[in-house]
């Protein structure tokens, strides 16, 4: 907390937050936006290589945005010491991202220039976004796929040889370059690669089944970690010049999302606990195309590729409560929904008017398949205009997927769909340079909360966590560490101590507990109490009932919970009690931030705040900021740091699909 | 559904471990197989039992952590699809299923169903990229790949380092894991420079490793859940004879 009073001047929400003192600085340079990224690279302080080599900086996480960070900062020389909770850095959740990358590079000469790209995404996150960092992510993207190119990431080609490219949500162009139905998969393996390379290079140490449980920090900057050793539980100290973390989002605190079962908020929600500033944790990204939930029983959700969306047309009967199978329902008698309600954007609206349009049928009693809750995905006019082989040849392993998990052939019987939670575009709050509001802690890719406003386009998280990892940390962090090295920590610090001491309490105390319930009992009433009351709607009485009920159910947590066995070894029961219990403090984050934001926008809808016809209404007189809670204990209310948002290239107008 | 379980415990690394029988009298066939293993967990806290431990993450079939072999084969009944992905409405009422983790010489367990896989990371630390630093790519158009060479490429490179190869395998061995690495980055235009390298590299890297020799059986391609070709492990030879003739050393 350097650059920031913390004198509250007003109490709100009845008590549950307090107003502190705005966000002045983003320290983005003040020159037109187009030459900002140019002049802060030139003003950022070098590192001379000789000098690298004394520098050590920690990565936790090795997904898109850490790997390619470690990889990079590997090979600029400086020594690298990379954290995983996985068996292997390839197997973090940017491996399941499906669908695409978008860049500017306008091969296909349909008006794209990088422009379009920040004004379609600044537009898209239903201006809560921040122009600067915007308009660097769509230079740097021209780069990314140049960088992804040259490791051997086999995007999909043309038969000249060139790249292909398909259109996503929310754009009129066709930007996104795509590697089949796994194109997540391809530019982690690229940058793991790259990592891996550095490894043996011996820039890079990697430590994998190891977990970071605190953020070290000394004199006010952050130097360092604690990690646990999933297979030994041993607790460890590991420090560095600087720390970034690249620890994804925290979909997981709604139980059911499509995230991997180990996505969690945990380093994240630790640094915050340290100081760092937490930047609208309620703007969620609802997924309009995933499979809908079949039982109680339930683990996960799985996404289907909004690039779907390009061939299949969604759909539900006119009648309520037609439960004929859909072949028999005549095409006068279904409702194309999209098509009718966005004539221009069509089934390619951005995730959140999908999502919610998708809801307002099935709450009509429109919906399909077991308990209403589905409408469908179809593409036998797809099949019919370019012939199966085609159809296959562009989503054929979705299709397989499809299937495998219901049981159902989607090239007979249309799919049925669901929205589900699928992407977090809050984070840690980071300034133009990715630093968070702690000294020496940058924050970058999903975990942190600076590209996409209030709602995400689609094939944008891939492009912003390669971005930051490959292109902006490296000019930001060398100048940072051009003050460096700083002087040596090591364990007999007094806070050093005092982290280390406070993970291994906390690991007794859950162990201690030895109650009645499993830990995946309590996830999963959080879950249910999350998507009830600050899913993909939210107003003041639902927030009011989750925050009531929030402060018991983590007392019950810590009363109640049950976890066989000890912390000295191979325990996945007690990873994820850590992990549910930085859940259950976040949650209740994501409530207060989302009972004080009383407008509407992208991801964010209050009921009490939408137009005439239903949609999203912005207050841009009241709400035109980004909201940066500040910590001040388990329960007791945040203080709210207003950064207020300029937008003097993009100007804020009611976005419209139609 | 009723269904019997017979699941591969055992504590730690160093301890002996057997197969023990569970009961579970609820499974529905939508249930995922991961699903039915966390409802047989959830019961077995309960009693204040240890639950049993397994890889899993991502539940798509993409992050490649999960690995069991279901009733002696590595992930299970259905062609191309990870032990994540396999649905219960593939096993019927009152089945008995044998759940054991990978048994491979180069894949110690760690306990119950989870082993330790990382001797795939040396493999690829040997060689498996291509040494291009960050901001030395030209233009992404620079290089056109040919379609098909392009897509093969891709067919190789959908491999998700799950190990099922190397545990269906009778020798332990890794070579379709190098083969679809080699073949991936072999393929492509931007691989060659250190194609020879890369195929001497890796292959001395997973012989020194205790990987067993591949005698061709194919039984890694049988249960691999991307599929990848077995024609990939003719490319990694060919590879590796035309670096030998010509002189190119591994490292």
């Amino acid at each position: 907390m350097s650059e920031l009073q913390q004198e509250p001047t007003s109490t709100q929400g009845e008590g549950r937050w307090v107003v502190g003192d705005p966000i002045s600085d983003t320290r983005a340079p003040d020159s037109p936006i187009g030459d900002r990224w140019s002049d802060r690279k030139f003003t950022a302080r070098l590192v001379n290589p000789a000098n690298r080599r004394k520098m050590s900086v920690i990565i936790v996480g090795t997904g898109l945005a850490g790997a390619s960070a470690a990889a990079t900062f590997g090979e600029a020389g400086y020594h690298v010491k990379a954290f995983t909770f996985h068996d292997s850095p390839r197997r973090a959740h940017s491996i399941a991202a499906q669908g695409g990358i978008n860049a500017a590079k306008n091969y296909r000469n349909d008006g794209d220039s990088v422009h379009r790209l920040f004004y379609d995404t600044v537009k898209g996150g239903d201006f809560r976004s921040r122009e600067s960092n915007v308009h660097r992510l769509a230079e740097v993207s021209l780069n990314i796929i140049d960088q992804c190119v040259a490791q051997g990431v086999p995007f999909a080609r043309e038969y000249s040889g060139l790249l292909d490219t398909r259109s996503f949500g929310g754009t009129q162009v066709s930007r996104t370059f795509y590697a089949r139905g796994q194109t997540g998969q391809q530019l982690l393996l690229g940058a793991y690669q790259a990592l891996e390379r550095q490894v043996a290079a011996g820039t890079v140490e990697t430590h994998i089944r190891s977990e970071m449980l605190d953020l070290i920090v000394v004199d006010g900057k952050a130097r360092g970690i604690v990690v646990r050793n999933l297979l030994t539980g041993a607790i460890s100290t590991h420090f560095a010049d600087a720390v970034v973390l690249c620890t994804g989002g925290y979909g997981n605190v709604f139980y059911l999302s499509t995230n991997a079962k180990g996505s969690n908020v945990t380093a994240t929600w630790r640094a915050h606990r340290r100081g760092a500033l937490f930047a609208n944790p309620c703007y969620t990204q609802i997924h309009p195309t995933c499979i809908p939930v079949s039982g109680e029983y339930q683990s996960k959700l799985t996404l289907m590729s909004e690039s779907l969306r390009n061939d299949g047309r969604v759909w539900v009967p006119k009648e309520r409560g037609d439960d004929r199978a859909p072949n028999d329902i005549p095409e006068e008698e279904r409702d194309y929904y999209l098509e009718r309600q966005y004539p221009a954007f069509g089934n390619l609206v951005p995730r959140d008017i999908a999502s919610r349009a998708a809801k307002a049928m099935t709450d009509a009693e429109r919906g399909v398949g077991p308990g209403g809750l589905g409408v469908y995905l179809d593409f036998a006019d797809a099949i019919a205009r370019l012939g199966r082989p085609a159809v296959e040849a562009k989503y054929g392993n979705l299709f397989e997927m499809y299937q495998r998990i219901t049981g159902d052939d989607p090239y007979e019987v249309p799919m049925r769909i669901y929205p589900a939670v699928h992407y977090t575009m809050g984070g840690l709050w980071v300034d133009y340079d990715l630093r968070s509001t702690i000294p020496g802690l940058f924050v970058a890719g999903e975990a942190n909360f600076s590209d996409h406003g209030a709602n995400r386009l689609g094939a944008s998280a891939l492009m912003q966590g390669l971005a930051d990892g490959y292109f902006v940390l490296p000019t930001t962090v060398a100048d940072y560490l051009a003050d460096g090295p700083f002087e040596p920590v090591d364990e007999g610090r007094e806070e050093v101590r005092e982290a280390v001491d406070a993970t291994r309490a906390r690991i007794d105390k859950l162990l201690a507990a030895n109650g009645n319930r499993t830990v995946d009992s309590f996830h999963r009433e959080l879950g249910h109490l999350m998507w009830d009351y600050c899913g993909m709607e939210r107003n003041e009485e639902g927030l009011t009932k989750a925050l009531e009920r929030l402060p018991s159910l983590r007392e019950e947590f810590w009363r109640d919970v049950k976890i066989v066995g000890t912390g000295d070894g191979f325990n996945q029961s007690l990873e994820k009690a850590g992990r549910v219990a930085d859940f259950l403090e976040l949650a209740e984050l994501m409530c207060i931030d989302a009972l004080h934001r009383r407008e509407s926008c992208g991801g964010h809808f209050r009921t009490e705040s939408q137009t005439e016809d239903g949609e999203a209404a912005r207050d841009d007189e009241n709400f035109s900021y980004v909201a940066a809670w500040e910590f001040t204990g388990t329960g007791a209310p945040p203080v709210l740091h207003q950064e207020e948002l300029d937008f003097s290239y993009v100007h804020p107008s009611q976005r419209s699909y139609k | 559904m009723r269904i019997t379980l017979r699941v591969w415990r055992q504590p730690d690394a160093d301890s002996k471990g057997k197969m023990v029988k569970y009961q579970l009298d609820e499974v529905e066939e939508d249930m995922s197989f991961l699903e039915m293993m966390d409802v047989l967990n959830e019961k077995l806290i309960m009693d204040g039992d240890d639950p049993v431990s397994f890889d899993h993450d991502c539940r798509e079939g993409i992050c490649g952590s999960c690995a069991m072999v279901i009733n002696g084969t590595a992930h299970g009944p259905q062609k191309n699809t990870a032990t994540c992905q396999l649905h219960m409405r593939h096993f019927s009422d009152g089945d008995t299923i044998d759940v054991e983790p990978w048994r491979a010489r180069a894949f110690p367990v760690i306990k119950d169903l989870a082993v330790d896989r990382s001797a795939f990371d040396e493999i690829i630390k040997a060689g498996g990229y291509i040494s291009v630093n960050t901001g030395a790519a030209p233009d992404a158009h620079a290089i056109p790949v040919d379609k098909v060479a392009a897509d093969d490429a891709f067919d190789a490179a959908t491999c998700i380092a799950c190990g099922a190869c190397v545990a269906a395998c009778p020798n332990g061995s890794a070579m379709l894991f190098t083969a679809a690495k080699v073949t991936h980055l072999n393929l492509l235009p931007q691989g060659q420079p250190e194609r020879q390298t890369r195929a001497l590299n890796m292959l001395a890297k997973q012989d020194e490793l205790d990987f067993g020799g591949c005698t061709n059986v194919g039984a890694c391609h049988e249960v691999c859940p991307k599929g990848i070709p077995l024609a990939t492990i003719g490319k990694l030879n060919h590879d590796v004879l035309g670096a030998t003739l010509s002189g190119a050393r591994s490292d």
